[in-house]
């Protein structure tokens, strides 16, 4: 990290708030690399379950209150 | 616009984003799937204030955020303790190495501000351009513009800067931010 910041002060210009280019690209790689290992988990059972148990016409009001649902109740 | 076949499977495909733009806010997984939840639920009761065509992962978003905020305000004095939660909820673990660096990134995306720390989200990894993410956030494009670039600058600080550690986050940012008060 050191190494990075010494490397980048001298070789870039700073932006805003002193932030270089290399930082800027860093940040931007580790945010990405933080929320992808989520997105790549995919759609949870839980969620593909009821989005398919709105498939009825009229269906979308019960889920609410969930008479059938599994892992909402007990929860908190 | 009625519940398609079509649009659902949109929605569906938007939730792993859902989740982890929730898990980003909260730091909390739990908590995050049950923003998820709602999220939807919310969306397809209200399915018929979809613009097709319109955006439909930032309409999503919307209400999830919204649906954040609300819950954070009520929230906000009991869940102090969510902090270091997040790493555990994960599924799946990165190596030992990047283990730490990404422990150590997400605690410092923790400490922005929450407006900050939203609007780097949409921007930095959930790929929304900044009008988009001005209109999830109720927001003029320049306030995105300046919230992203602050919220760069206190990463910056916080995990790039010598000495971060050792003086602490405010000043730290201080020093950085130049003094611009706040």
């Amino acid at each position: 990290m050191k190494d990075l910041k010494s490397q980048a002060s001298k070789s870039t210009t700073p932006g805003k708030g002193g932030l270089t280019p290399e930082i800027q690209s860093r940040i931007g790689h580790q945010l990405r690399a933080m929320y992808d290992d989520v997105v790549r988990q995919g759609v949870p059972d839980r969620f593909a379950e009821l989005i398919k148990k709105l498939d009825a016409p009229g269906a979308a009001p019960q889920v609410e209150n969930g008479g059938g649902s599994n892992d909402n109740n007990g929860r908190d | 616009m009625p519940l398609t076949d079509s649009l659902r499977n949109d929605i569906l495909a938007a939730v792993p984003s859902l989740r982890a733009f929730a898990i980003s806010l909260s730091g909390n997984a739990d908590r995050a799937d049950d923003l998820v939840q709602e999220t939807l639920l919310r969306a397809l009761a209200n399915i018929d204030s979809f613009q097709p065509g319109s955006n439909l992962p930032a309409w999503l978003f919307t209400i999830l955020r919204n649906l954040f905020r609300s819950d954070y305000r009520k929230r906000r004095r009991e869940v102090e303790d969510a902090e270091g939660n997040y790493a555990k909820t994960l599924k799946t673990q990165p190596s030992q190495n990047a283990h730490l660096e990404f422990e150590e990134f997400r605690t410092a995306l923790e400490k922005l501000p929450q407006d900050q720390r939203e609007a780097l989200i949409l921007v930095g990894a959930s790929g929304f351009s900044y009008e988009d993410a001005a209109s999830i956030c109720g927001c003029a494009v320049g306030t995105i513009k300046s919230r992203v670039n602050r919220a760069r600058s206190k990463l910056a600080a916080l995990l790039y800067v010598d000495g971060a550690e050792d003086f602490g986050p405010d000043e730290t940012i201080r020093a950085v931010i130049g003094g611009s008060g706040g």
